[in-house]
């Protein structure tokens, strides 16, 4: 769509004649959409856009056909993919050389290509349409849904859907308290991870007495393993934009910022593009839409620092200082940005808004738990057999968002536990995989919502390694300003890092319980009360498994380097000497009969003899380095100390 | 560097209508940094005087984020993404040949003004993981074979002849 011919629209009539033009239009014969988000950009999405084009106009298909570079289609694994409306026809991982078949026989002869479809890999099913796939099955997309079919940077596309008639709605009703009321019965929770209820917070800003008011978008997502607020910043910017001015009028702020981290250059992007149509669309501004009202909006990149996610430390960087968290209260509400009362919600919370708005709060809270009302996007990762953006009603169990959305481990493997919360949450075994996505249960099991990264663990994961690596994580994230999360993570590091090289001690594990406990009680900000939950719930559900680092000085999941060691399976060796010959210490040797064989006192466990070794033979493998350590044997025999002796 | 002037005049350019509202002092960084490849020197003293602060708040500011670097950056930049589902795949190892593959093809400790190889707090394309970003595009599902062909490739582009030589040695 050309931006420039966007008008500026002058009255709520305007706005309504515009919505009903746009969403009543005929749709084209065929839609082509394809996920061209950051996921799909790095699997090659745009040069299959450049190779539909071309085939488009060569077929001279280019009226009849739509192609619509959309955001993501959430089944990420299988990027690039390629939609086919109306039949909804699904097409992965496609490469540029199969569009001309799909052109010639999908688009001009509604022939369906079973070749590039879907395959399940294991059963050997074939998927012809997209809500076929057993990726789609158990969700509720009431937010996703919406990137199918719209160009992030089209405001007609996001009229076509009802865009901005939410802000129609609120505008015409002139009535703030009724919009805070709304939200409230709605019973929509803050999606950034602490879960605060969004109508008590509008409120309370709302009745906070000041001449000027801020609104905040939180979009650093620091989370490793979570990318929802990505999904939604580059999939439908615009449904973040009116929700921040739902938000603005109903607080009586005139002025919002979205801060979005700088890891996501096309979500900077995207959203700048929609502030830009918006101010010209007169959706932004001074007077909006002929009212009284008016809101700005400003997008702030930041500049790598998970702290800054916490809300007084984003309101620092937001101000273009270091991003320290500060003492709360006075909360952000009362005295935030610039000393103003304050309103900082995260990315999903916003885009909920309008949608609220549009159904109302009744057909919003119909779904979920008693205290966790609506959706929640996951980014559903790791090692899990389909991985994707996922949206699933509150109250879903864990099991079902796992073995049945998820598909359940890849085959051969055997999921051990799921990680959410990021950094700031835990591990769940899968004999918790019953419990409820709900703030309360997840909270009372030792982990947290959080933003809505959940990571799918299998055997092959240590939890003391997982454990470790969240916790240097918080090493180089702490911004250092109290004492308990500046000095226990690094000692939870040094703790973690001898047990892991096998030269831990039983008086560790109850260390390690201490110091968290000091660090939730006594840090200053979110940051570092959570981040010792990795390690607490890491030895109240997996105890065992630390137990075994530390008394038998193996890794159960053959992870940790310096407990493991490598061996050459004679079965399966056919003697090339790849391993031999790339083996950067020399530990790979013949023995006089010609075998290859690793020694051990030599070995560094690199792993290069692993890859290096040919998949076809696989002779390779990992075991623990140090036998069973026998009772008559203390711990602290010399020829027991682990990696540690010389 | 896509202008001849000294970096001072370079950024007193750029300031010139630049708001001088505070808050606008970490876009300004990113917009130098977009232009220089890293903050130079000068500029702690030229944005304490824009933004009527202490120039040690602006040394604060530049040196407490991670994505602003105040030296001058190699010819390319290699991040490793450390992130969870990244992690669980294998992130290290790939780290690690990384930096092998590179002493392989540059010569060992020789890279280090050329290319710079660093960790990333997850890039948050965890499905397609593991990933890495070098200069500036993804890298999907990266393998120690992958590594090795884009560091060859990295190589290529900076010296043709040498790279011969160590192919025809394989």
């Amino acid at each position: 769509m050309n931006k420039s011919s966007l008008k500026k629209i002058n009255s709520l009539t305007e706005l309504q004649k515009l919505i009903e033009y746009w969403a009543g239009r005929p749709q084209p014969e065929k839609i082509v959409s394809l996920s061209a988000a950051s996921c799909g950009r790095a699997s090659g999405a745009l040069q299959i856009a450049s190779a539909l084009e071309k085939c488009l106009e060569e077929f001279k298909l280019d009226g009849r056909v739509e192609l619509k570079l959309t955001g993501c289609h959430g089944f990420c694994q299988l990027e690039p993919d390629l939609i086919i409306f109306p039949e909804g026809y699904f097409y992965p991982n496609l490469r540029p050389e199969q569009v001309p078949a799909v052109v010639e026989k999908t688009l001009l002869a509604g022939e369906f290509i079973p070749e590039l479809a879907f395959t399940d890999p294991h059963s050997g099913k074939v998927y012809r349409r997209i809500f076929e796939l057993p990726l789609y099955q158990k969700q509720l997309r009431w937010l996703l849904d919406a990137h199918l079919k719209l160009d992030p940077s089209s405001l007609e596309d996001y009229f076509a859907q009802q865009g901005f008639s939410a802000l129609l709605k609120v505008l015409r009703w002139d009535n703030q308290e009724r919009v805070i009321d709304l939200i409230t019965a709605s019973g929509l929770r803050g999606r950034g991870g602490a879960g605060f209820p969004t109508g008590l917070k509008w409120r309370l800003a709302r009745k906070t007495e000041s001449q000027e008011k801020y609104l905040i978008c939180n979009g650093d997502e620091g989370d490793p393993g979570a990318y929802m607020d990505r999904g939604l910043l580059e999939s439908n910017p615009f449904s973040v934009v009116e929700g921040m001015i739902i938000g603005g009028y109903a607080t009586g702020a005139r002025k919002g910022f979205i801060y979005i981290r700088q890891e996501y250059p096309l979500a900077v992007a995207r959203m700048e593009a929609a502030r830009q149509s918006c101010y010209q669309a007169g959706l932004l501004g001074e007077k909006i839409l002929g009212t009284e009202f008016s809101f700005d909006l400003e997008i702030i990149r930041g500049a790598g620092a998970f702290v800054s996610g916490e809300e007084t430390a984003l309101i620092a960087s937001v101000e273009g200082r270091r991003a320290f968290p500060r003492q709360r209260p006075p909360f952000p509400v009362v005295s935030g940005l610039f000393g103003q009362p304050t309103v900082i919600n995260n990315v999903e919370t916003w885009a909920n808004v309008p949608l609220i708005i549009r159904q109302g709060p009744e057909w919003f809270s119909q779904v979920g738990t008693t205290t966790s009302k609506g959706t929640k996007i996951f980014s559903l990762v790791g090692q899990v057999k389909f991985t994707g953006l996922v949206e699933v009603p509150l109250g879903i169990s864990i099991s079902e968002v796992v073995q049945e959305i998820g598909g359940g481990a890849p085959k051969g493997r055997k999921i051990k536990a799921v990680q959410t919360g990021g950094p700031s949450g835990g591990c769940l075994p899968v004999s918790m995989f019953n419990l409820p996505l709900d703030y309360e249960a997840l909270q009372a099991a030792g982990t947290i919502m959080g933003s809505g990264g959940m990571i799918v663990l299998d055997d092959s994961t240590c939890l003391v390694d997982l454990a470790l690596y969240f916790l240097r994580f918080a090493v180089s994230e702490s911004c250092g300003k109290c004492v308990p999360c500046r000095l226990g993570t690094a000692q939870m590091v040094d703790i973690l890092e001898r047990i892991t090289r096998g030269e831990g001690q039983l008086a560790d594990l109850e260390q390690l319980n201490k110091l968290g406990r000091v660090m939730q009680k006594g840090s200053l900000c979110g940051l570092g009360r959570t981040a010792a939950n990795p390690v607490l719930s890491g030895l109240r559900y997996f105890r065992e498994e630390f137990e075994t680092h530390v008394v038998r000085k193996q890794c159960p999941a053959l992870v940790c380097r310096k407990l493991i060691t490598y061996a050459i399976d004679r079965e399966k060796c056919r003697r090339c000497y790849l391993c031999l010959k790339n083996c950067p210490f020399g530990a790979i040797k013949k023995e006089p009969d010609g075998w290859p064989y690793v020694d051990e006192e030599l070995c560094q466990s690199c792993g290069l003899c692993l890859n290096t070794c040919p998949k076809e033979f696989g002779a390779v493998f990992k075991k623990p380095r140090y036998r069973e350590v026998s009772e008559e044997r203390p711990m602290d025999d010399e020829n027991n100390k682990g990696p540690g002796r010389k | 560097m896509n202008s001849n002037l000294k970096p001072q005049e370079r950024i007193r350019q750029l300031l010139r209508h630049y708001p001088r509202e505070r808050h606008h002092l970490i876009n300004f960084l990113h917009l130098v940094q977009a232009e220089f490849g890293y903050l130079p020197e000068e500029v702690v003293e030229l944005l304490s005087e824009h933004f009527s602060v202490s120039p040690a708040e602006i040394f604060g500011v530049a040196t407490f984020y991670s994505s602003f670097r105040i030296d001058r950056p190699a010819e390319h930049e290699i991040q490793v993404c450390q992130g969870t589902a990244c992690h669980v795949r294998g992130a290290e190892a790939i780290l690690e040949e990384f930096s092998r593959q590179l002493d392989k093809y540059y010569g060992e400790q020789n890279w280090s003004g050329k290319v710079s190889l660093k960790k990333v707090n997850c890039l948050g394309c965890c499905a397609i993981s593991p990933v890495a970003m070098v200069d500036g595009l993804l890298e999907s599902r990266v393998t120690p074979a992958k590594v090795k062909a884009i560091v060859r490739k990295l190589s290529k582009n900076d010296s043709p002849e040498s790279q011969r030589e160590r192919d025809e040695q394989e």
